[in-house]
């Protein structure tokens, strides 16, 4: 599709003259191995979490660059990062060996740098073309009005590059994510970009478009771009990688050639780390009655044949990568997605697809965004302790405030929750102490034999509120509750749960327990070997 | 504050005894301060203002204010907003005056009135909360149609003259007592109960705080909106029929100069434009604060051209004080 390299002239905006030849690019490559990029010592914390320490990357014109990392060890703040959306707290990139002071998304485009994040970020409503030239539109005559002519011709030969067969005058709301993702590098490359960062392309599009993009990556990496690409898929990886760079709790671990390396040693790299410093289990209970089946569970946030079982006393764990369905599945089980197909059985009784009714039949659900979907953030300490209970605290309607207070200051004083008053907003509370509300708003709704799910239940919060949250969860599998619990803490599953349901593309890959369960089996079976 | 560092110990937890008042308990009290403050200006300005007779018309103008902006409230307070309440008002008010003429019934009059208005609300609230459309589109929308239905059904021509027990809701005096300012109290008092002491109160508020932690704390989110809407319905049927009472004739304009007016009443209150926070008392609090103030400019004979710059005045200063005095906390 692009064999005429180098005679194609440049795809650059503007007078269609100037601007640097991709193919002048490769040439140059050939001549001086000097790295195109440097990351040298970057750093970047937030908080108290270290998401960057003394990461240093080289990125050569013309090879992809493939990063790997389990959930949270750092890629996505990398390149956010190159992207120019997060500053450096120490540390510095050179471009062509000059120091590069992004100050923003748009330096980093001027830079030359693109990036294509995993929720592609094309406006719906404009056309492909409009999309192509967004923010950088060729100007006609007098500023303000922009040269549709020219904006044409630059879409067309930057879509041309990356085959694409659509209509560019179509709006992009109505192309399939594939086809979005090739305006994207339409995008990029219209913009003369010469790093071209992509994060798991290759997650949400079909085996067929994959392949195509394998293409499309094989003809950029010839005209010079350098290729920056996320993928959990193993065998994408070796196809495609000239180099692996494997990220872990924020450093750099190693770079490798894939020639001098095995799925295996990747998977190692990713996840070997001591466990000792993580919470361990004070007892193991013995499961008793199933709470909760789930017999080919389909719904439209993409589960495919979901069958999970959680008894009584056990600690279950739902692990998988970013987007293997563990969110979807606890929503679906508590009526917030629409389900497709497959039965929810709640002490052998089929469960509506109704939140009022989960409640009500003794299901709590903590979210994974405490700030969105756990916490009324303006609202006092006592209001949101209390809000899933009213209906038990209250059974004939009417709410009494001390009532209320007093049902607060029990919880508060069991979960020390460091507060002043029950009337403080949960906003001034810290992470660990906001985690606490959430979780301890479902205590005052009893039943021994009730489900909790829990999805991501110790992130952002410290080491200390850490342990205190495991220990209440352990608590409550104590009483009898089954706990189904979404966590992207590898050590945290593997040393809290008793059993694990590996997730990838929305159904279940495998179910380990006892000595079965590693870090390493469950990074085996969530990543995609075979694609 | 994702990563805000945990207090050296936990602090002993007693009793809420000397902790911040309520946010909404100190707004409530700041306005009382300064509606006090205003009357006591005006009084020295001017000594009319305190004689009965014009005190009682300042709260009979209120009162109407009051009705239209109190389901409007809760609406606010559950995350919402209904623009639509003049034009329930005025079709409620249209039709209700056909019926009385037709039928010569003021029972029937009342009903038709509150017929109207739930129905408005109810076709709000199945709109907004079944149809998830936008709750500003849906009642602005409806605020066309039921204007548009409005002017239909006259056909031009005011309808005036109502029976007097009919007019006894909007003009009568009870214990010597206008009866809207008692409507008035009876609203407030039974919506206060619903909002403060009720757990479908408390499940309003906290849906307009936060919708999802709500929906997932298995709060009933639609049901509730669907009984605000309705409730804001009801309270613009109840209006129209005190409106009615009071001015003796029915016209296809008379809602929409109190649309505006009472989001005015309402924001000045101290309810928040975003949910979540809000009170009736506050409401009352703020149609009373308008009123006052155009009342004094007239007692005062400062041109009635003044007069909306003076209700953006007040609505404005509202928001700022409530901002100076929250920072000022936090």
């Amino acid at each position: 599709m692009l064999e005429e390299s180098g005679s194609e002239g440049p795809v650059g905006i503007g007078s269609g003259v100037a601007g640097p030849d991709i193919g002048v690019l490769s040439a140059a490559r050939a001549d001086t191995p000097r790295p195109m990029m440097v990351l040298n010592g970057v750093s970047k914390s937030f908080g108290q979490m270290q998401a960057l320490s003394q990461v240093d990357l080289e990125i050569y014109a013309g090879e992809v660059h493939v990063l790997l990392g389990e959930n949270g060890a750092g890629k996505s703040t990398l390149i956010k990062t190159l992207a120019g959306i997060y500053a450096p707290d120490a540390g510095e990139i050179l471009l062509d060996g000059n120091r590069l002071a992004l100050g923003g998304p748009s330096d980093a485009r001027r830079a030359g740098i693109s990036v294509i994040h995993q929720e592609l970020a094309l406006v719906p409503h404009l056309t492909v073309e409009e999309n192509i030239v967004l923010g950088r539109e060729p100007r006609f005559l007098i500023p303000g009005s922009i040269d549709r002519r020219v904006q044409r011709e630059t879409a067309r030969r930057a879509l041309e590059l990356v085959g694409f067969d659509g209509d560019p005058r179509g709006k992009v709301a109505n192309l399939t994510t594939a086809r979005q993702q090739l305006v994207e590098i339409a995008k990029a490359l219209a913009h003369r970009s010469r790093i071209l960062v992509m994060d798991e392309p290759t997650a949400s599009i079909s085996e067929r478009d994959a392949t195509n993009l394998h293409a499309i990556i094989g003809d950029l990496k010839r005209r010079g771009v350098a290729i920056v690409f996320i993928s959990h898929r193993m065998r994408e990886v070796f196809e495609l990688a000239d180099r692996v760079t494997v990220l872990r709790d924020g450093r750099k671990i190693l770079t490798t050639l894939p020639d001098a390396t095995t799925p295996e040693l990747l998977i190692k790299a990713m996840v070997g780390r001591s466990v000792g410093s993580f919470y361990q289990r004070l007892e193991r209970f013995v499961a008793g009655e199933v709470i909760l089946e789930t017999r080919a569970l389909c719904s439209a946030a993409g589960l495919v044949d979901m069958n999970i079982v959680v008894r009584s006393g056990e600690i279950v764990g739902l692990a998988g990568l970013v987007g293997s369905g563990r969110t979807e599945f606890a929503r679906a089980v508590f009526g917030l997605d629409r389900r497709t197909g497959g039965d929810v059985l709640l002490h052998q009784l089929p469960l509506p697809s109704d939140p009022v009714r989960a409640v009500r039949s003794g299901i709590a659900f903590v979210p994974e965004s405490r700030k969105e979907h756990g916490l009324a953030l303006t609202k006092s300490v006592c209001d949101n302790l209390t809000l899933p209970a009213l209906w038990k605290i209250f059974p004939h309607g009417f709410r009494s405030r001390r009532r209320a207070a007093g049902v607060a200051r029990g919880l508060i004083e069991r979960l020390r929750i460091a507060t002043r008053s029950t009337r403080q907003p949960v906003r001034t509370l810290s992470g660990g102490n906001q985690q606490k509300v959430v979780i301890g708003k479902w205590l005052p709704i009893e039943g021994n034999r009730r489900l909790i799910i829990i999805d991501e239940p110790t992130r952002g919060i410290d080491v200390g509120a850490k342990a205190e949250i495991l220990k209440l969860i352990e608590g409550l599998a104590a009483e009898g509750c089954g706990i189904l619990m979404i966590s992207s803490e590898l050590p945290e599953v593997v040393g809290f749960c008793d059993r694990v349901y590996v997730l990838q593309s929305g159904t279940v890959r495998g179910e380990l327990s006892g000595a079965h369960l590693t870090e390493e089996a469950i990074m085996k079976l969530a990543v995609h070997h075979d694609s | 504050m994702t990563e805000t560092t945990e207090m050296p110990a936990i602090r002993t937890f007693r009793s809420d005894a000397g902790a911040p008042l309520d946010p909404e308990l100190r707004s409530i009290i700041a306005r009382f301060v300064v509606l006090a403050v205003l009357c006591a200006g005006v009084a020295l300005l001017n000594e009319n203002f305190l004689s009965v007779a014009n005190f009682t018309n300042v709260l009979r103008q209120a009162s109407l204010l009051f009705l239209i902006a109190a389901g409007a409230t809760l609406v606010i307070i559950a995350g919402a907003i209904d623009l639509s309440v003049g034009a329930i008002l005025t079709l409620s008010a249209c039709v209700a005056a056909g019926v009385i003429h037709a039928t010569g019934s003021s029972g029937l009059g009342i009903a038709t009135a509150l017929a109207i208005g739930i129905s408005a609300g109810l076709a709000n609230g199945i709109l907004v909360a079944g149809l998830r459309l936008p709750p500003f589109l849906v009642t602005y929308g409806m605020l066309w149609i039921l204007s548009g239905g409005a002017l239909y059904y006259m056909g031009g021509i005011p309808i005036t003259g109502f029976p007097r027990e009919f007019r006894f809701l909007g003009s009568g005096f009870l214990l010597g007592i206008p009866v809207p300012i008692l409507i008035m109290i009876a609203t407030a008092l039974a919506g206060s109960v619903v909002l403060h002491m009720t757990t479908v109160g408390q499940q309003m508020v906290m849906m307009g705080a936060n919708r999802a932690a709500a929906t997932l704390a298995g709060i009933p989110v639609r049901r509730n909106l669907i009984c605000v809407y309705v409730a804001s319905g009801a309270c613009a049927g109840l209006a129209a029929v005190v409106a009615l009472g009071r001015v003796n004739s029915a016209d296809p304009g008379m809602g929409d100069p109190l649309l505006l007016p009472s989001i005015a009443a309402i924001l000045v209150g101290g309810t928040s434009l975003f949910g979540g926070t809000g009170t009736l008392l506050g409401t009352a609090l703020g149609a009373l604060l308008l009123t006052i103030v155009l009342n004094a400019m007239n007692l005062l004979t400062i041109g009635s051209a003044w007069q909306p710059f003076a209700t953006g005045i007040v609505l404005v200063g509202a928001m700022l004080a409530d901002a100076f005095l929250n920072r000022r906390r936090s």
